[in-house]
Order: C-alpha cells, then sequence, then structure tokens
C-alpha cells in the first residue's frame, strides 16, 4: 500500500516536473523565436537600406543612362554647357589619388603599427597609439583647409620642384606645378587614411600569439627577425583587411578632396596637374545642376562611386581569401 | 652496486665540465612585486640530461627561461644574479641576448610551428637569420639531418613543401625540436614538451631525449615524475621558487634528503 502511494507520488512528481520542462521548452522556444525575428528584421532592415540607396541612384540616373549608356563611361567630355557627360576623369580622378594614398600610407601605418606593437614602451604605446587615432577625429573639412593652406603650397615649393628634377624623366612628374594637384589630394588622403590602417595593424599585431614570437626568440632572432618571420606573416590577412578599410575610407572621402584636388575633369599624366574625383565632382556640382540630364548624371557618377566601392571591395576580400588559405589550416 | 653506479657517476660529472651554472639566480615579475625565483643556485652538467620538476607555480618554467633570457621578454620582469654558459655570464651588459639564444634553444610547451611555412621552412627558419648565405643544397642538408635527428624525417620525408601546421600534435612538437636542432645550439631547454602529447607521441620525444644527450645538453622541466625518472641524469625539484632539493635522479626518487621533495613524489602534495 505505501508502496502505491509512494509509487504514485513519484509519478506525479515526475509529471509535474515534465509540464515544468514542457513550460520552460516553451518559454525558451518565445524568447529564441523572439531573438531570431528581431535580428532577422535588423538584418532584413539594413539590407533594404543599401537596395533602396542603389535602386533611388538607379532610378535618379536612368535618363543620363538612356542617353548616354555605357559611353559614360568611358567618355571623358565632361561638358555641362552642352549638355554632354562623360564619367572617365572621375573615375580616373577617384582611382589614381587613393592609389597615391594607400602607397604612402600602407608602408607608413604598418611601420607605425609595428612600433606601437612591438618597440614602444607600455606607456609611450598608449600615449601615442591615443593620438594617431585622434587623427581620425579631425574634421575632413579641417583637413581641407591645412591642405589648402600649408601642405599644397609646401608640396608645390619643396617636394615637386624635388621630384620632377629626380623623376622628371617620367610623366607623372612633369608640368607646371600649382598647390592644388592630384599629388596634393593623395598625400592629404594618405594622412586621413593612417589612422584607420595603423590602429587596425596594431591590433592585428598585438594579437600575434606569444608563442609565435617567443619560438622566433628562441631561435636567436633579434627583435626585427622575430618581426619578419613571427609578426608580418601571421598577420597578413589582418593587414591586407586593414588597408582595404583605409582604401574605402579614401574612394569615399569628398570634402577634403575637393579642396585641394583643382576640380578639373581632365585625365592627365603628371600628378602635378589638377583633377577630380567621383565625390569631388557630386559635391561641387550639385548646387549648379540646372537641367535635369545634369542632376542625372550627377546620379549616376554616385552610382559609378557604388560599383568602384563595391569591386574593390570584393577584389580585397577575395585577396585576403587567398592569404588566409596560404596560412594553412590549422588556425 | 648502487654505491658502485653512484661513485661511477659522480666521477663522470667531475670529469665532464658544468656546461650551466645558476648563482644566487633571483627572478621578478610585474615590476618586481612578485619574485619567481629565490636565490636558485644548480649547475648542469655537460651531455646530461638535468629534469627540473615540482607543482604548478613552483618556479620551473621561470628558472628555464632565465637561462636563455627569454623571460626578460615577458613584460616587468626581471632577473638578478648569474647564469654562467661555459664560464660567462649571459647576463653580462655586453652580452647579446639573441647571440646566447642561438647557443641555448628551446621547445616549449605547446608546439608553435610558423603557420605560413611549410615543413621544411620552418626547420630552415632560424638559418636564415643573422647566418652566413647557404647554399639550397646545404640548407637541404640541414633540414635532413635535424628532421632526422628529431626522429621525423621518415614521416615527413615525402611532404616537406605542406604546411607545417598540417601535422599532428606530436609531429609539430617534433617539427619544432628538428627547428631548434638545425640552429645546432649546445644547450636544449625543453619546458614541459609532453604536456600537450599523446603518451606515444610523449614515448618517441622521451626516446629522442636519450638520443640527443650524446651530442647535446639538455635541461626538461616536466610536471610527469615518471618522465623525469625515466629520462634524467639529475633532477632538480623546485616550491614555491627555491631550489629545494638537487641531486642524481636516482637518489632524489630512492632516497631525497629533504622531506617536501619526499612529500611531493610520494604524491602527498602538488
Amino acid at each position: 500500500m505505501a508502496d502505491l502511494f509512494e509509487a504514485a507520488a513519484g509519478t506525479a512528481a515526475l509529471e509535474r516536473r515534465e509540464a515544468r520542462r514542457k513550460l520552460g521548452f516553451r518559454m525558451r522556444g518565445f524568447g529564441d523565436r523572439f531573438f531570431g525575428v528581431l535580428t532577422l528584421g535588423l538584418g532584413l532592415l539594413i539590407l533594404s537600406i543599401l537596395c533602396g540607396l542603389a535602386l533611388a541612384l538607379i532610378l535618379g540616373s536612368a535618363a543620363s543612362i538612356q542617353k548616354f549608356g555605357l559611353r559614360f563611361i568611358i567618355s571623358t567630355d565632361w561638358d555641362p554647357a552642352n549638355d554632354v557627360y562623360g564619367a572617365l576623369p572621375f573615375i580616373y580622378g577617384t582611382v589614381v589619388s587613393s592609389l597615391i594614398a594607400l602607397l604612402i600610407a600602407a608602408p607608413l601605418s604598418v611601420g607605425t603599427a609595428l612600433y606601437l606593437s612591438e618597440t614602444a614602451p607600455e606607456w609611450l604605446s598608449r600615449r601615442v597609439g591615443f593620438m594617431v587615432e585622434l587623427l581620425a577625429a579631425i574634421p575632413s573639412v579641417v583637413y581641407g583647409l591645412w591642405g589648402i593652406f600649408v601642405l599644397g603650397p609646401w608640396l608645390r615649393d619643396y617636394v615637386e620642384p624635388v621630384l620632377g628634377e629626380g623623376l622628371g624623366f617620367l610623366p607623372l612628374f612633369t608640368g607646371p606645378r600649382i598647390s592644388v594637384s592630384m599629388l596634393c589630394a593623395g598625400v592629404l588622403l594618405a594622412i586621413m587614411v593612417l589612422p584607420y590602417i595603423a590602429s587596425v595593424c596594431t591590433d592585428v599585431f598585438r594579437a600575434v600569439p606569444r608563442t609565435q614570437r617567443e619560438a622566433a626568440l628562441a631561435l636567436g632572432a633579434t627583435r626585427w627577425e622575430m618581426v619578419q618571420i613571427a609578426v608580418l606573416p601571421y598577420g597578413r590577412s589582418g593587414i591586407i583587411g586593414a588597408i582595404i578599410l583605409g582604401l574605402g575610407r579614401a574612394l569615399g572621402e569628398t570634402i577634403a578632396v575637393a579642396m585641394v584636388i583643382g576640380n578639373r575633369p581632365e585625365i592627365s599624366a603628371s600628378l602635378f596637374a589638377p583633377s577630380a574625383t567621383l565625390a569631388s565632382v557630386i559635391a561641387n556640382e550639385f548646387a549648379e545642376a540646372t537641367s535635369s540630364l545634369y542632376l542625372s548624371s550627377l546620379m549616376e557618377l554616385g552610382l559609378v562611386l557604388l560599383a568602384v566601392g563595391l569591386l574593390l571591395n570584393v577584389a580585397a576580400r577575395v585577396l585576403v581569401l587567398n592569404a588566409k588559405r596560404g596560412e594553412g589550416e590549422a588556425r | 652496486m648502487d654505491d658502485e653506479w653512484q661513485r661511477a657517476s659522480a666521477a663522470l660529472v667531475n670529469f665532464m665540465a658544468d656546461k650551466l651554472i645558476c648563482r644566487h639566480l633571483n627572478a621578478y615579475y610585474n615590476y618586481g612585486q612578485i619574485q619567481g625565483l629565490r636565490n636558485v643556485d644548480l649547475k648542469v652538467g655537460a651531455n646530461l640530461v638535468t629534469a627540473i620538476i615540482g607543482p604548478s607555480g613552483c618556479g620551473k618554467s621561470t628558472l628555464v627561461r632565465c637561462l636563455n633570457r627569454m623571460h626578460e621578454e615577458v613584460p616587468g620582469a626581471t632577473v638578478e644574479g648569474q647564469v654562467l654558459l661555459d664560464g660567462e655570464d649571459i647576463y653580462a651588459p655586453d652580452i647579446d641576448p639573441a647571440r646566447i639564444r642561438r647557443r641555448i634553444g628551446m621547445v616549449f610547451q605547446k608546439p608553435a610551428p610558423f603557420p605560413t611555412m611549410t615543413i621544411a621552412e620552418n626547420v630552415a627558419a632560424g638559418l636564415r637569420l643573422n647566418s652566413a648565405r647557404l647554399s639550397r643544397a646545404e640548407l637541404d642538408e640541414i633540414v635532413e639531418r635535424s628532421l632526422s635527428h628529431a626522429a621525423l624525417w621518415d614521416e615527413v620525408k615525402d611532404r616537406l613543401d605542406e604546411p607545417g601546421v598540417s601535422l599532428s600534435g606530436g609531429q609539430q612538437q617534433r617539427l619544432c625540436v628538428a627547428r631548434a636542432l638545425a640552429v645546432e645550439p649546445e644547450v636544449l631547454l625543453m619546458d614541459e614538451p609532453c604536456s600537450a602529447l599523446d603518451p606515444i607521441s610523449t614515448a618517441r620525444i622521451e626516446e629522442l631525449l636519450l638520443e640527443l644527450k650524446e651530442s647535446y645538453t639538455i635541461v626538461i622541466v616536466t610536471h610527469n615524475m615518471q618522465q623525469a625518472a625515466r629520462t634524467s641524469d639529475y633532477t632538480a625539484f623546485m616550491y614555491n621558487g627555491e631550489l629545494v632539493e638537487f641531486g642524481d635522479t636516482r637518489q632524489i626518487f630512492t632516497n631525497p634528503s629533504r622531506p617536501e621533495t619526499e612529500d611531493y613524489i610520494t604524491g602527498r602534495f602538488g
């Protein structure tokens, strides 16, 4: 009898526990579902903003696309007076100014990051690192102002003569020297993207495991040799990622570039000549775009900028993937 | 019989010079706030295996890392005292630590092959450092010799161009041994080289120790007392940053003179 009672009580307890568990499951199921729907919604929102942006640009540039077709991208004519528009000078300006920026900023940033992560004592590293990041906090327009009044004249008076004399046989460094130029825009962009690349690279280098560094040191490596065999190879894909980040900044930078590049829609072999970028021409001309075709062409420039950015990002991502593959499986 | 064995080995030790001598070695962490080693005096005989045993945190890794100036690579870590390598103080102000580390190689607890390098490149990594340019043939020869020495050649000779990290854990550790041997050090320090390995790989490394001691002086840190008993000629027992007892391995394990040592090796603590 007592046994039976106990068994019944046991069963009841079991059932109660089962019920509780089911309820718990349901509650937890609800939480999970809610969280899932919420995050899915947020993800879709971002995607729809991007799609909406692209769609608006495409719709806005419909007139120009209809009128010029593919010729828009390969034409060098930008003549608002005659309502004829072509994007090539701006594509050229955007790509070349960004390339100059990366050519200067990438080695400088990697060097800065190596100093901050490897050489500098900790107290100094923290302060200098903070100041490097402060560079990113300066507004573009302030960079532009400095570019016009300080950097441009300085490049014209001291750097361009030297380049012209030493490397004047290259068409890149010929022609008259004026303070607003492709070179000035490139150098200014280099200074502006440096903090981004440098701070990401610093984090990448700091993330190299101590076992790797010590393995190199234990072989009798000096500090620089340790960097060569343990730090740089390990951080390779991270360095490329940092440079992509800088590239993205350089491609889209508008106001500072518009202030120092000279805004002349021409393709010139010389870096001393003024030029214009996709972003700078939009900023300079949207207010005076009187004809609808003019406005539509500016919209299409925006679309082209989006496409150039996308293309370079994809290319860079492929580069990172390849670099990662080279690093072997066990990571 | 035992006595005779001890007398013979003692004579042998006296005959062979001490390769490394620590004198009043003190080591600190965190800018002197934590003391890792307290007044350690130790002699490491040439062509012998010296084991350092003791419970976790007793300073055995710190001690072995002081022997090739690796300790100071930890931020805030400092060393006082002397370590003599063939009579020369490696902590003298005009000594370049990189040069010392070429003479005193090291194998770490976790195998750490360079992930971007192939097996062959990993072995040759140390050779590319501040040494005369070697020809392709010379490099190949050193790679083969080092891998054979580390008992890995037969397993990898057909896949030298594969990444070093594609090997199994035990193979990776032997690859690290080969990498350390390639620069031809005089002393090989091993900081718990088997703690991440399975028993079979461990046995291979232990066999390796016995072969290697013909050409190298070996110091091995281990938390495995059987390993110390099996492989070493001399054993140092450390506790709380101090060297409690140092002597012939047989004597330490059969007839320790200090009660702490006896407690530890009989498993009463640690």
